[in-house]
């Protein structure tokens, strides 16, 4: 039978997944094999060197960098504190007295006789990594972290910003092609998972900060909104550190795009349960998509699907086009003809024709569509 | 071996997500490219192994020469009949290619030093350092920390010089302790190219902290850059150090018959090679999903930048930044809501495969193609320049045309040829559509010859240039470029509809065409011969390359797309009212047969 390969999000109603808790830096991992973790459980952490700031001595004292030696009341490797002094000239008289302190508390790194500059650094700081997911710890890499493995709802949207969290799914609107406006938010939504549908305008999302809801998932947001939230553009997709108070994922991508009835009716189905969710996403080099993971089963599903999905779409398969001038249209693949097509644009290149709901039939580059792994 | 021994090659070239694989065949005495596979590129999980995807590239090639190159993952040498080749040799840039951090005392000095140094051996430049870059010092050290780079260049100080900064530069560097990217138990390579009198105090601080290499100042002088030297280590560190820790790349260099070079220095090479052959000055640019490159040669000098953030797919949203959507709206003949735009961009961003489906989506990812193609030609000319800070000696004549120190070298009348490489150049529907892109873009003046480079080959062509230039420069000419033709574009400005040059070209058959150029248009000549002349009279007040009014009569290339006279003008821009703009696009376009009416 025909086939292609092609990329496709996850949205499935029970998986068994791995996730990969690891530190930056080696630290101490506090968990051991087989151990069941909660997702807000530390299992590693580790301590991250302080930051460095310098103090031209030689300059400040006005001396030679290679007479500092003699005006240092610190050595390398003393403790200090902010304001403490660390230099000082000895003159003939007081009221010429010119005294270094230190900037900030922390330890003497480094006197130099050559620039005349001492370097001082802040003292450690505590790097804590969560367990994320509620699983059990399947492998201890040691000094750096853990493998957790868990079971449980997992769905991929194609955008995010902002860290991972953790609460309750709550569904605020009544179907996937209603936009979550900001009269839909309110105070029983805090530190919860809010799922919306097709939009969400740059007022909700000021809203849900103000209500301190932990996430919002909807089928597509406006590039100007997400402009107008950040301060900035994002010029390059590797998101998960933005600070705007709440995490936000998008199912299905720019503009108001309905979400996929398939994943607002399992979202559904985990409504009032405790997931983890992260914002990040990274396009490039080891591709990272925003997720959702609601552990356990929906009421109507009695096993777990353990392979991770087949990789490619044969004719029957549900797809999303990802590209004008259909973008978001969901069908179903009606046959994968090999040979190369001219499309509108006059390219010559593969395509699927995909039939609609209402009987039409398209003709699409087989580049411009997603499958839907269910 | 000897050249002559040379009868088949096959090289490869490990792209970040395909690898490619030519076949080189001598016919007579001509060099022929005669067939090529491609495969996945496997350096990522889950086979982490560059070979496999090398292998792969390569049984394609065999399946289709019916040659058998491979006695399973051995490259059978020397070729014997239908079997073997006399040689293999590799780029790469799988991985992210080779990414640097460079430092230096002054940045307009030292530190654009060693960002060409480090650009023209092929790495990404991650930043730079300086002393008086604007940064405060914990900055400095914070931001070293941060990124992970393959090495770093330190360099700083003319030779006998100052020696405080650099060393300084160098404590700040110990103090970040920063941390390969690759391969976290060993240290971090870094190359010292400063003030030879600081060498002792560089070693004293870094000796102990990171793996130290000291070489010659690429600044021995205010007036003197030396950057070989410190290339060489750069690639000797890209070997040793840097490849080793890649996946599969140990067994990768043993089977290769010369240095794996990174991509885009190979690229520089052929550049140059093309370039010194032709007595050419040449604008060779890759225009990436991700990323754009920009090589030049000109009057002898070779430069190459990298626009790590200008591309067509994963970064096309960074276009859009950094040139503002203004900027890219000018170039549709058609009104697009600008939340529309946004929307679309910041969707090939996160569907970077997505290819446009209609026409009108054709002409908004050719409209950033354009925006792309000119901010890294910008980046580049700010970099492609005279060194910084030199005395300048200068008799009466100069004072009437005084140049500072650090002027571009780029001179877009001096400029003979263009060579364009990525996707949106390459595969364009109608090669007219890349022709008037490139053009739009970089706004050639005089006359200038203009090809694409279809399949990406110049990487192959040059790592294998090192080894056999006759074999590099014979499929370059043959078989790598797709010659587009000749632009022709009188500088000047005038009011539309005015006659600004009289043309006539002629073909190798003898075949003549002639006319008028009027202000405002763009007149295409289909002009298919190789070789031909162009015999131009401009008006007063526009040049040619002979001086303003003066007539030129110069060699030019037919190709695919043919002659384009281009008599919009120099500085060419577009009308500022919108009716008019989009009239005018619609005419140019019409006149170059773009786009399906």
């Amino acid at each position: 039978m025909a086939h292609a390969y092609t990329p496709g999000l996850k949205v499935i109603p029970c998986t068994v997944l791995r996730k990969k808790r690891l530190l930056p830096i080696p630290g101490r991992v506090l968990v051991e094999m087989g151990k069941q973790v909660e997702a807000l459980d530390i299992v590693a952490q580790t301590q991250l060197p302080g930051k460095v700031f310098s103090v031209n001595v030689a300059n400040r004292l006005a001396v030679g960098p290679e007479e500092i030696q003699d005006f240092m009341l610190k050595k390398e490797g003393d403790p200090v504190k902010k304001g403490e002094i660390i230099a000082e000239n000895k003159p003939f008289l007081k009221w010429f007295k010119t005294a270094v302190e230190s900037p900030v508390d922390g330890v003497i790194e480094a006197v130099s006789m050559v620039t005349g500059q001492v370097l001082l650094r802040e003292p450690p700081k505590l790097l804590p990594i969560k367990a994320y997911v509620k699983g059990t710890v399947v492998e201890v890499t040691p000094n750096f972290g853990v493998t957790i493995e868990s079971e449980g709802t997992f769905i991929q949207g194609i955008f995010g910003i902002g860290g991972e969290t953790n609460g309750e799914v709550a569904v605020a609107v009544a179907s996937p092609d209603e936009d979550l406006t900001p009269e839909d938010l309110n105070e029983t939504h805090k530190g919860k998972i809010v799922i919306g549908g097709k939009h969400a305008s740059l007022a909700t999302v000021k809203r849900a900060v103000e209500l301190g809801v932990h996430a919002i998932v909807v089928g597509g947001i406006h590039d100007r909104d997400l402009r107008q939230l950040l301060g900035y553009d994002i010029g390059v997709a590797v998101t998960g550190t933005e600070q705007v108070g709440v995490t936000l994922i998008v199912t299905e991508g720019f503009g108001m795009i309905p979400m996929a009835e398939y994943t607002f009716k399992l979202l559904s189905s985990r409504n009032g349960e405790r997931a983890s969710v992260s914002g990040a996403t990274q396009i490039r080099a080891g591709v990272m998509r925003p997720e959702i993971l609601v552990p356990g089963y929906p009421k109507n599903v009695t096993i777990c699907k353990k392979e991770q999905g087949r990789g490619w779409i044969e004719p029957g398969d549900p797809v999303r086009i990802i590209r004008e001038p259909h973008f978001g249209v969901i069908g179903v693949v009606k046959s994968l003809p090999p040979e190369l097509t001219k499309v509108g644009s006059e390219s010559h290149v593969r395509v699927l024709e995909v039939d609609l709901p209402g009987g039409e039939t398209l003709v699409i580059p087989r580049a411009n569509i997603e499958v839907l792994e269910k | 071996m000897s050249q002559k021994d040379l009868e088949i090659i096959i090289a490869t070239d490990c792209g970040s997500t395909t690898t490619k694989a030519i076949l080189i065949e001598k016919k007579g005495d001509t060099y022929r490219q005669t067939f090529r596979g491609e495969a996945p590129t496997t350096v990522e999980a889950p086979f982490e192994d560059v070979t496999k995807g090398v292998l792969n590239a390569i049984t394609e090639v065999e399946e289709l020469s019916g040659r058998k190159i491979l006695d399973g993952e051995h490259i059978i040498t020397p070729n014997n009949g239908n079997t073997g080749a006399d040689i293999y040799v590799s780029t790469s840039s799988a991985g992210g290619g080779l990414q640097m951090m460079v430092a230096g005392a002054v940045k307009a000095m030292t530190g654009e030093s060693a960002q060409r140094c480090a650009l023209g051996a092929g790495a990404i430049v991650m930043d730079v350092l300086a002393s008086n870059d604007g940064r405060a010092d914990h900055e400095k050290i914070e931001r070293i920390r941060q990124l992970r780079p393959d090495m770093m260049l330190l360099s700083g100080g003319t030779d006998g010089g100052s020696v405080t900064h650099v060393v300084e530069l160098a404590q700040f560097l110990k103090a970040a302790d920063p941390k390969p990217r690759l391969g976290a138990s060993y240290k971090l390579p870094v190359i010292y190219a400063g003030n030879n009198k600081a060498q002792s105090q560089v070693k004293d601080i870094l000796d102990s902290s990171t793996a130290l290499i000291v070489t010659e100042n690429l600044r021995p002088s205010l007036e003197k850059e030396n950057l070989m030297p410190a290339r060489h280590k750069i690639h000797d560190i890209f070997l040793e150090h840097v490849m080793q820790q890649a996946p599969g790349y140990p067994k990768l260099m043993k089977m290769v018959g010369a240095p794996i070079m990174p991509t885009p220095a190979a690229v520089g090479v052929m550049t140059e090679k093309f370039a010194k052959a032709n007595n050419f000055n040449v604008l060779a640019v890759d225009i990436g999903g991700a990323t754009t490159d920009v090589f030049s040669v000109f009057s002898e000098v070779f430069n190459r930048t990298v626009s790590a953030n200008l591309g067509m797919s994963y970064s096309i949203s960074n276009v859009m930044a950094e040139a503002g959507l203004p900027n890219i709206l000018r170039w549709l003949p058609f009104d697009l809501d600008e939340q529309d735009l946004r929307n679309r961009l910041k969707n090939k961003m996160i569907r970077p495969t997505t290819i446009p489906a209609t026409v009108e989506d054709l002409q908004v990812e050719h409209a950033v193609a354009r925006e792309a193609l000119r901010l890294a030609f910008d980046q580049h000319k700010a970099l492609a320049v005279g060194l910084k800070g030199v005395q300048q000696e200068r008799s009466i004549s100069d004072a009437f045309d005084q140049t500072a120190s650090g002027a571009s070298l780029i001179n877009l009348m001096n400029l003979n040829y263009i060579i364009g490489s990525g996707g949106i150049l390459a595969h364009s529907p109608r090669r007219t559509q890349s022709m008037l892109m490139m053009i739009d873009a970089y706004q050639p003046e005089g006359v200038t010859m203009i090809a694409v480079d279809s399949i990406f080959m110049m990487p192959h062509l040059g790592v294998l240039a090192q080894i056999s230039e006759k074999a590099a420069l014979d499929v370059f000419y043959n078989d790598c470029l797709v010659r587009l033709g000749t632009c022709l574009a009188p500088k000047g400005m005038g009011k539309d509809g005015q006659v600004i040059m009289d043309w006539e070209i002629i073909g190798e058959d003898g075949k003549r065409h002639s006319g008028e150029l009027r202000f405002g248009d763009i007149l295409h000549i289909p002009f298919e011969s190789p070789k031909g002349r162009a015999i131009v009279k401009p008006a007063k007040g526009f040049d040619m390359g002979a001086g303003s009014g003066n007539k030129l009569e110069a060699n030019i290339e037919g190709g695919v797309v043919g002659v384009v006279l281009d008599g919009r003008g120099r500085p060419f821009d577009l009308a500022k009212a919108p009716a008019k703009r989009i009239a005018d696009l619609n005419k140019w376009y019409k006149a170059m047969d773009m786009y399906p009416v």
